[in-house]
């Protein structure tokens, strides 16, 4: 009976481990620190937590496992780090356009140092209504690749994500003639050039961190005899197989925040919930809807590099359990990892955040001793009035947070999670009721663990009469591409149906984006 | 001066202020820029009165739908093509470019296309700020004909037009750019020096360089943009209410500003249409087109542009005045609040903010 369900992961400082049983219950958990080789901190929680599972008296524990969920960090440190990137070929379909701003205009020179094989802008892509921009000239896609060391291809037609013929073929030529794996630009981001563009790019450069992140974990699972069926949690919040991640290692990038929206709201039992994360120097705010995180509307940065992949809406804020208190204000500084030396509850001598909370009685479970030495540090002294002040402008910033989440609506319960959560209120403004859950330390791991498979489509279609038909196959194409990714055909649905309407064109247009999800295929 | 590489930061947030909510995203032209001073040398900024008077002034501007400026950018020879069509018809090259639009992405791309041209940029615009129509130029005001525009496009078109006035330069362009994929490039208006002089409006791109550089490392961003503008500072408070719709082609809209602090129980709501038109307090217009209105974030003093305004979000609106040139009868009629839809009589933003 595969009745469980490991949910990992790999954050910046630590590497989660859970197991939940056949009803969602959290049965065992584990944390170990994050290593540098990362596949030494994976090994750890695995074994931690199977001897938790085996120590509880379960039977046949490994052989219960049926999947296993991966979050990692692998792709955005290789990225940030500009460590083990392959070298891409990049080829852009767009001349006798585009040519003002050639590819990687905008890259920090380093990084465009260590991924670039050389660039090419070649006759073809397509006009906004799907004529040929220019004829597909093939010839000049090979003069590129034969003159390039390249591990991989990027390529990125003009407006692909509403026809992707070029793209297919350039892609087959690739594939048939000189053997590398592609990255194509309709799979990857939506419409942008050069910022989708970008995303297709670093696609190709992650692709031996993705075989190095897959084969580290299938052997981990097979030394331990764990037959599970292994997928990688991606940026949505959703799961691929590890043949889709091999194509789309972009994907796995922002796969921690969402993982911890969706792990925390779970816990919390809702669905639709504002998440505050509460850390040592900050405090990360996101938006559950309708069991998804909210995607930004912004374009995100990923080592300096600008790419319109979509990401969870997460606001940030200069606010956690170390921010160091004064006269004339709080913060933005934190004492960070120095709190069990420096904050006054500790015997140190800096007020923070901590020590505001702990005078106003907020405290964690196991906050034992922080009330004396607080007393202490206190008496005689002016440091009162500050930490009183402290704790005043704090509730007010995190009012503030929930209400930029919130737009408006304040019906929504509020999930609280994160070492810091004590120093906030029980009471938010903005929020129908504050939910603190059990084990909310591994929420992340938890997210990885319940995620559902997905498919999206972006897609430009022409409004009027023919517009039902062409919605009702980009539905069809967002349900193909979800179980492409692993999910159960019988159980999927499409989750999201946004329409823009386009202005300054010949004939009216539609933006349409379409996103379908379901749970993991048996 | 030389327009270089580290100017175009500061051209571009100045551009942006200057768009009034619109004219479209400033990073593409920015990166465009960059790369071509980078690939053919720096912009020699010039003023009308260096000029000689029979040079020729090409005034340029990309035209066409946002999203597919977005994603089909300019090609590097359309700026050529439409030089040499003006060689053509005037038997002699241009001595300068132009910028049609200061205000958003027209403000900037201009030193890509003066880069790729080797020629100089003129410290002046057809506008002083970002309008949506091509008939409402200062050179139009100015009693100009309009009898001629020049466009190119990505696949290496050129089409010359010899309309007999404004609404029919307007149409015919509009027709043009959507048969060449909703993007092209558009000379309108060539000019001598001499015919310039009056006809449009003078150091706008200083200008433009110095409001976004007056927020560079400012301790007062907000203030300093302010007092760079000469700006009122009509609410600062938070975005609670945006609604848009598309009618006819432009996306129309109302966004609601709640005050805070200072500002706490009042509200502003700003009339939109691609850009901010009319700015109204209880039934009262605090500011209207054709003077600027500006939404900037209030701690970096960034613009925001109309389609980025979210719930939630603390701005502040500045208003100024637009140039004088605006505020004649024929400014009034081809860019007041009627020209838009609004019933209002035009009253300068000084005298409703002081009045």
């Amino acid at each position: 009976m595969a009745d469980l369900r490991l949910g990992i992961d790999v954050g910046g400082t630590n590497t989660d481990a859970v197991v939940l049983d056949g009803e969602g219950r959290v049965i065992a958990k584990a944390k170990r620190p994050t290593t540098p080789d990362v596949t030494g901190g994976l090994r750890a929680a695995l074994d931690a937590v199977l001897t938790e599972l085996e120590g509880k008296d379960e039977q046949d524990v490994r052989g219960r496992i049926g999947r296993v969920m991966l979050g990692t960090t692998h792709a955005t440190n290789a990225i940030l780090e500009r460590r083990g990137l392959g070298r891409v070929a990049v080829l852009r379909l767009g001349a006798p356009a585009t040519t003002s701003v050639p590819p990687l205009s905008d890259w920090p020179a380093d990084l465009r140092a260590a991924v670039s094989a050389g660039e090419a802008i070649v006759p073809g892509g397509h006009y906004v209504d799907g004529r040929e921009l220019a004829p597909l000239d093939l010839d000049a896609v090979r003069r590129l690749l034969d003159g390039v060391e390249a591990g991989a291809v990027a390529v990125t037609g003009v407006f692909s994500p509403a026809s992707d013929e070029h793209e297919r073929r350039v892609e087959e030529l690739v594939r048939a003639e000189y053997g590398l794996p592609v990255s194509v630009s309709r799979e990857i981001g939506s419409l942008g050039l050069l910022e989708r563009e970008n995303a297709t790019v670093l696609n190709a450069a992650l692709y031996g961190v993705a075989a190095h992140v897959t084969d580290a974990l299938v052997t981990a699972l097979a030394e331990r005899g764990l037959g599970a069926r292994p997928y990688l949690a991606q940026n949505d919040g959703t799961l691929m197989t590890l043949e889709h991640a091999a194509r789309l290692p972009v994907s796995t990038i922002g796969s921690g925040p969402a993982n911890s929206l969706r792990g925390a709201a779970y816990l919390s039992g809702v669905d639709d919930a504002i998440v505050v994360d509460v850390g040592g120097t900050s405090t990360d705010l996101g938006v559950l809807t309708g069991g998804f995180p909210r995607e930004s509307a912004a374009a995100v940065e990923i080592g300096g590099v600008l790419t319109n992949f979509r990401m969870p809406d997460i606001l940030a804020i200069a606010l956690g359990g170390g921010t160091v208190a004064r006269a004339n204000g709080l913060g933005p500084d934190s004492v960070g990892y120095r709190i069990a030396q420096e904050a006054l509850v500790f015997g140190g001598s800096t007020p923070t955040l901590t020590d505001a909370a702990t005078a106003a009685g907020r405290l964690p479970r196991d906050a034992g001793g922080w009330p004396e030495n607080l007393r202490k540090a206190l008496s005689g002294t002016e440091t009162q009035n500050v930490l009183e002040s402290a704790l005043a402008r704090a509730d007010e910033m995190i009012a503030d947070a929930v209400d930029r989440m919130a737009l408006g609506r304040a019906d929504r319960p509020l999930v609280v999670v994160g070492g810091g959560a004590f120093v906030l209120p029980a009471r938010i403004p903005g929020a129908s009721r504050v939910i603190r859950p059990e084990h909310a330390e591994v929420a992340n791991a938890v997210g990885a663990a319940i995620a559902l498979a997905s498919g999206r489509v972006d897609t430009i279609l022409p409004a009027g009469e023919t517009r039902t038909d062409a919605i009702e196959r980009a539905k069809e194409e967002a349900r193909a591409r979800a179980v492409a990714a692993g999910a159960d055909p019988t159980g999927v649905e499409v989750v999201d149906l946004l329409e823009v309407p386009l202005s300054y064109l010949s004939e009216p247009a539609v933006r349409v984006h379409v996103k379908a999800a379901g749970p993991l295929a048996r | 001066m030389n327009i270089d590489v580290n100017d175009i930061p500061a051209l571009a947030r100045g551009c942006a202020v200057l768009g009034t909510g619109g004219g479209g995203d400033v990073r593409t032209g920015s990166l465009a820029a960059m790369r071509a001073i980078r690939e053919y040398g720096e912009v020699p900024l010039v003023k009308l009165a260096d000029l000689p008077d029979d040079a020729l002034v090409v005034p340029l501007s990309g035209i066409g739908a946002p999203t597919v400026s977005h994603e089909m950018i300019h090609g590097e020879d359309e700026p050529a093509r439409i030089a040499e069509e003006v060689e053509r018809i005037f038997g002699r090259p241009p001595a300068a470019i132009m910028s049609s639009e200061i205000g958003g992405s027209n403000g900037v791309a201009p030193v890509a296309w003066a880069a790729q041209l080797g020629l100089p940029l003129l410290d002046a615009d057809g506008m002083g700020r970002a309008f949506p129509e091509v008939q409402m130029v200062s050179m139009y005001v100015a009693g100009l004909p309009a009898d001629l525009v020049i466009m190119s496009d990505v696949a290496g078109n050129v089409v010359t037009i010899r309309p007999v006035d404004g609404l029919w330069s307007e149409r015919l362009a509009r027709a043009v750019c959507v048969a060449a994929g909703s993007h092209a490039l558009m000379a309108d208006y060539v000019l001598t020096a001499a015919r310039a002089g009056g006809a449009v409006i003078e150091g706008t791109v200083t200008g433009a360089l110095e409001i976004g550089r007056s927020t560079e490392g400012a301790a007062d961003p907000l203030g300093a943009l302010r007092e760079r503008l000469g700006a009122s500072q009509l609410i600062t408070g938070k975005l609670t209410d945006v609604e848009r719709r598309t009618t006819g082609g432009f996306v129309r809209g109302t966004a609601v500003i709640e005050g805070t602090g200072d500002d706490r129980g009042r509200r502003l709501s700003l009339e939109l249409q691609n850009e901010n038109l009319v700015a109204v307090e209880d039934g009262r217009v605090r500011a209207m087109v054709p003077d600027l209105i500006t939404v900037v974030d209030t701690e970096t003093a960034a613009a925001v542009q109309t389609e980025s305004l979210r719930y939630g979000q603390r701005v502040t609106v500045l208003a100024w005045p637009c140039d004088p040139l605006w505020r004649t009868p024929k400014g009034l009629e081809t860019a007041g609040p009627r020209a838009f839809g609004y019933d209002l009589d035009y009253v300068p933003v000084e005298e409703l903010t002081h009045g």
